[in-house]
């Protein structure tokens, strides 16, 4: 990386945060509070160390990890989890297939095709259930339904976020100017685009607090179009889940009890987000914090009460291989079985 | 408030009144000078937003002209990798507010060959350095400092961000598009950036002071704080943010009029003090950047406050001073008007000498007091006057008195007055309409068995009369001592009186000489009415004869001389006019018919009741009408030689009202029975109808408990038996009693209905009179 002080200016702009102001040296920040654990450890078998990378910088959206390191409740399983968080230029999956991490959350669209493109990776727990992934226009630029993009500027993240949003413009018939969207919305909100992509638990928000109202917008959510993605989930390499199943098991066991308490305990929770916010120098806004994990409730815990946390349902695994198959990144979908290792599994713990 | 002081009262309503007036007049004051006030900080709120936004605008303006310079020149010029670094070393050089500046060429625009091309010349403590930007991690083409200038065709500045842990410093870059014509086609080269240091732009933000804690603020294009007071907001918060956790909708409301480039004036509350403050804001227009100044409102209406309060404390002291002037002229009011009130009390117990405050002034007090002074005066006066003329009264009146007491002791008042004579009976009595009067009697012995009696009326009662009276009685006596006759004495009492008579006055006069072993009366009358004789058994009748005139009103005047003889048991009722003359309440007057006939009625009683039973009836005839003329009655009964003896034809009984009177009633009936030869049968009958009436009477008649007489008066005349029960309890007629239930058990018939019962059943007659407060039932029955 080249002249880090110099680039600290330049990369406010990278980050899909919603505050341009962050050090480069942030991004490597990482949580190890084994040491902690090891010394508190209660059990006499000697914790079985994890490390976990998140796949952004410290932020609501990994408020049950946070939770479940912080209220003992890895210790709990005989886990001593050290969390490490992506950002950019800082792919979870690299830090997976490097094996500097155990455990790595990735979007399942995204695992899906590295799967299919001859990674080791497996499925053992899906955090989001549904998309959070969105698209918004201002009302003033004419946009309130699909067919009113036609021909405008869409500005999309890249890689696997163009996915939902293409197999969308296809599904409408619309054709539309794509825009590279950096992980800011100042060139939406300049008027630089007509529609851009976001998060529902982040940019949405960000763009209420830049002075309009959610009446002023117009929000696309993919679920209501048929192509809702199951997003964040927790994934390993094959060979080191077959080396200690139990251990992958109990950590997804852990980091859903730990988004329960953190949906519990909303108050205590977010105190610890925006702490390591604070201490990996993000800017910690409380209430978008807040809006944050009150959107992760929302997609995280299934629609379908039966349905075990942290389990993937077999037709949003189809329907989110079958897009890709038509988008044509990927030729074949994957059994389930084979990709999806703990699928109901986590109840083997 | 009625009862409260005149100080009080004056004290509390001007104090009241003024109070209000000054309070309105207070508030008003404040209003308008608040107002004012008001009006002249919107004026300098707006002013300084404007000045400072526009102070911003300036600088601003100039930085960003040099990036367009260089843009512009990179429109015309040929250059290479040299003239570039150049170009940016001068930039940065030359401009100390630019921290950096970058030409950043879109992919393989700079020679066909670079990705990415974009040289970077930044400020590196003293030095300047060059970097190149622009790699996988870094794909510059993405970011909004290039692709808001390139997606909007125009000079951008991008949101402020803090350069922490390089220059440590608040920047923002301004990036201007740059462009070449290839053919006809103008295109799209890269941009120019220049990285502009904040410093200046927050010291000046930072340096505005209004009052004590009055501020300014700024925030970006996207709401977010520059600059502002709480650093914890800065770059951490948009103030949509800060409304979104303050849940207050008008923060929210003011953030969008300022991020949409608005100017106002709005009251909130301050973020920092939590007071209320004025806001003024205005945009700087290159950055879509808004100022804002927090103007605190306590602070700049405290010089107003102050002023209030000093004229609230000087009218405090204003009302003290009203209220020590109020109560001092009210005291000089009061005073006197209570000195003359307690002398007043000293006047009304009787204290003439009580001191009066001088009058000290003209005024209404003074004039009062004055009056007052006077009135004092001709009060004392006319007290002793009233005080010597009742004085004299109250002798005139003792005197009268004696008066009064020496004209009974002068007329005989002994009765029976001859009690060895048992011949006869007489009764008089006087009864003067004042303390003293003009009637007169006497009686008296001439010799062994002739008796001289004489009655008269004075002209004139009161003193006069009782005056003529007494001179006139004592001259009928002497003159009868040596005089034959009453024609005689008459003649000459009227010669003696007449000869003399300078005042006019006059008396009539019956004289008659009574003979007490013949029965036979000689009598002369000086023009008085006309005697009633009643014989015995028979109707009363004027006693005819023997008029003359008035005596002392002719001189010489000649009275002729009547007799009769009495039998035993007949009456002689003499009488003055007060007695016909007497008025009821329509001024009719009794009437000498009324008197016959009242006696006729009455004949059977002794002369003592028939004197008093007529003065009774008398008084009950006038009712309320006063008595208007002395009332004189003189009786006289003849019993003949025998002598009279107890009327055995009567029995009267006074019994007490106690029980025990019962078994006195029982044996005088016995005695009245066995007298008069009573059937046995009769006589329990009597006995038991007495008895009956007398227990209801003892029993219910008298509230109280002290003693009093009940009357039974028993009469038997000519086979008749008359019986008179007279009590002076509450009223009572026992004849309204319904008749009794004769089965009901005796414990629940009605009082005295059994008694009644029998007494319809026995008497032949029954009247009942309530008269005089005595209840009177009458009897008659046949034995």
């Amino acid at each position: 990386m080249p002249e880090p002080v110099t680039m600290s200016a330049r990369s406010m702009n990278f980050r899909r945060t919603y505050r341009p102001v962050v050090l480069w040296t942030a991004v490597v920040l990482s949580l190890a509070v084994s040491g902690i654990a090891r010394a508190e450890a209660t059990v006499p078998a000697a914790p079985k160390t994890l490390t976990f990378i998140t796949p952004w910088l410290p932020q609501a959206q990994f408020a049950g990890y946070y939770a479940a390191l912080e209220k003992g409740i890895y210790k709990k399983y005989g886990l001593d989890v050290t969390i490490l968080h992506g950002g950019p230029n800082r792919s979870p999956y690299d830090f997976l297939v490097r094996q500097e991490a155990d455990v790595a959350s990735l979007w399942l669209a995204s695992a899906i095709e590295k799967r299919v493109q001859g990674g080791r990776l497996v499925h053992i727990g899906q955090i989001v259930q549904k998309s959070a992934l969105m698209l918004i226009a201002k009302k003033s630029s004419g946009i309130r339904t699909p067919k009113d993009m036609e021909g405008k500027k869409v500005g999309l993240w890249d890689e696997i976020y163009q996915v939902q949003p293409k197999a969308f413009f296809e599904k409408n018939g619309i054709q539309v100017t794509i825009i590279p969207q950096s992980y800011s919305v100042s060139l939406f909100l300049r008027g630089g685009v007509d529609v851009s992509s976001a998060m529902w638990y982040n940019e949405y928000h960000t763009i209420l607090n830049a002075g309009y109202d959610p009446d002023e917008l117009t929000a696309f959510f993919f679920q209501d179009y048929g192509l809702s993605f199951p997003e964040d989930g927790l994934y390993v390499l094959e060979e080191k889940l077959a080396e200690d199943p139990a251990r992958y098991a109990a950590f997804v066991k852990a980091s859903m009890e730990g988004w329960q308490y953190a949906f519990e305990h909303p108050e205590e929770i977010l105190e610890i987000v925006l702490r390591y916010m604070r201490e990996a120098h993000v800017p910690a806004n409380d209430v978008h914090q807040k809006w944050m994990l009150e959107r992760m409730k929302d997609v995280v815990l299934p629609e379908d009460k039966g349905r075990l946390p942290g389990s993937l349902a077999e037709d949003d695994y189809l329907r989110t291989a079958g897009v890709l198959k038509e988008s044509g990144l990927i030729d074949e979908i994957p059994p389930m079985a084979e990709f999806c290792k703990f699928e109901g599994g986590t109840r083997e713990v | 408030m009625r009862s409260k002081s005149l100080a009080f009262k004056l004290a509390f309503f001007i104090l009241t009144c003024s109070s209000l007036i000054f309070g309105a007049v207070l508030g008003y004051n404040y209003y308008v000078s608040r107002q004012l006030i008001l009006q002249n900080i919107e004026a300098s709120a707006r002013d300084l937003a404007a000045t400072t936004a526009q102070k911003i605008e300036t600088v601003l303006r100039s930085i960003e002209e040099v990036p367009e310079t260089v843009a512009e020149s990179l429109a015309e010029i040929t250059y290479d990798e040299k003239t570039l670094k150049q170009l940016l070393h001068s930039v940065v050089d030359h401009n100390s507010e630019i921290f950096g500046s970058t030409i950043a060429f879109e992919p393989n625009a700079f020679d066909g060959s670079s990705y990415y091309y974009a040289p970077y010349v930044y400020r590196s403590g003293r030095d300047l350095k060059l970097n190149w930007l622009g790699d996988e991690d870094y794909v510059y083409f993405r970011l909004d400092w290039y692709q808001i200038p390139r997606e909007l065709k125009r000079i951008c500045w991008t949101e402020p961000y803090y350069d922490e842990g390089g220059a440590n410093i608040t920047i923002s870059t301004c990036s201007v598009p740059f462009y070449r014509w290839v053919g006809n086609e103008r295109r799209f080269m890269g941009v120019v950036t220049a990285d502009v240091s904040l410093a200046w732009l927050e010291k000046m933000v930072s340096g505005i002071k209004i009052a004590k804690t009055g501020y300014a603020f700024l925030v970006s294009k996207n709401g977010t704080f520059v600059t502002h007071p709480q650093k914890n907001l800065i770059m951490n918060e948009t103030i949509f943010s800060l409304a979104e956790g303050r849940h207050d909708p008008l923060i929210r409301k003011i953030g969008r009029d300022m991020v949409r480039g608005r100017s106002g004036f709005i009251p909130l509350k301050s973020l920092v003090t939590d007071k209320n403050v004025w806001m003024a804001y205005a945009p700087i227009p290159t950055t879509g950047w808004s100022v804002a100044v927090l103007f605190p409102q306590d602070e700049l209406m405290a010089d107003v406050l102050r002023l209030n309060q000093i004229d609230a404390l000087l009218a405090c002291l204003g009302f003290v001073i009203l209220l020590v002037v109020i109560i001092l002229i009210a005291k000089s009011i009061t005073k006197p008007l209570r000195a003359l009130a307690y002398a007043t009390q000293d006047i009304a117990k009787g204290n003439w000498n009580v001191e009066l405050p001088k009058p000290k002034s003209a005024d209404e007090v003074g004039t009062l007091t004055a009056s007052f002074i006077y009135m004092k005066e001709a009060l004392a006066k006319y007290v002793r006057e009233l005080t010597q003329t009742t004085a004299i009264k109250e002798r005139m009146e003792s005197e009268l008195k004696i008066a009064h007491d020496i004209q009974m002791s002068i007329v005989p008042k002994t009765f029976p007055p001859f009690p060895e004579r048992k011949q006869f009976d007489l009764y008089a009595i006087l009864e003067p309409a004042r303390e003293v009067g003009g009637d007169l009697y006497d009686f008296f012995f001439i010799d062994e068995n002739r008796l001289c009696f004489v009655i008269g009326d004075v002209s004139g009662k009161g003193v006069p009369g009782s005056l003529f009276m007494a001179g006139t009685k004592t001259l009928i006596k002497s003159c009868a001592k040596e005089t034959a006759g009453p024609d005689a004495i008459l003649k000459k009492v009227n010669g003696d009186i007449s000869s003399d008579n300078d005042f006019c006055m006059f008396v009539t006069v019956f004289c008659g000489i009574f003979d007490i072993r013949t029965g036979e009366i000689v009598y002369a009358n000086g023009g008085h009415n006309p005697p009633l004789l009643i014989r015995k058994g028979q109707n009363a009748e004027f006693l005819p004869g023997g008029n003359g005139p008035a005596v002392g009103v002719v001189p010489n005047a000649e009275y002729t001389q009547g007799s009769l003889f009495l039998k035993p048991g007949d009456t002689l009722y003499l009488y003055t006019d007060g007695v016909t003359e007497a008025c009821n309440e329509k001024e009719e007057l009794y009437s000498e018919e009324r008197l016959r006939d009242f006696l006729s009625r009455n004949s059977g009683k002794r002369i003592k009741k028939m004197v008093e039973d007529t003065l009774r009836e008398i008084r009950l005839y006038s009712g309320a009408a006063p008595q208007s003329d002395d009332i004189t009655l003189l009786v006289l009964r003849y019993w003949g030689e025998a002598g009279a003896g107890p009327d055995e034809n009567e029995m009267t009984l006074i019994l007490k009202n106690e029980m025990s009177s019962l078994a006195k009633l029982e044996s005088a009936l016995a005695e009245f029975g066995k007298q008069h030869g009573l059937d046995g049968d009769v006589l329990r009958n009597i006995n038991l109808i007495l008895e009956e009436l007398t227990v209801n009477i003892i029993s219910y008649a008298y509230a109280d408990k002290t003693q009093h007489d009940i009357v039974v008066h028993l009469e038997k005349r000519e086979g008749k038996l008359g019986i008179q029960i007279q009590d002076d309890g509450k009223p009572f007629n026992p004849l309204q009693v319904p008749a009794p239930d004769l089965d009901a058990s005796l414990e629940k018939r009605p009082i005295g209905g059994l008694g009644i019962h029998l007494v319809r059943k026995l008497a032949e007659s029954v009247e009942y009179q309530r008269r005089d407060g005595y209840n009177i039932l009458i009897l008659k029955m046949s034995v």
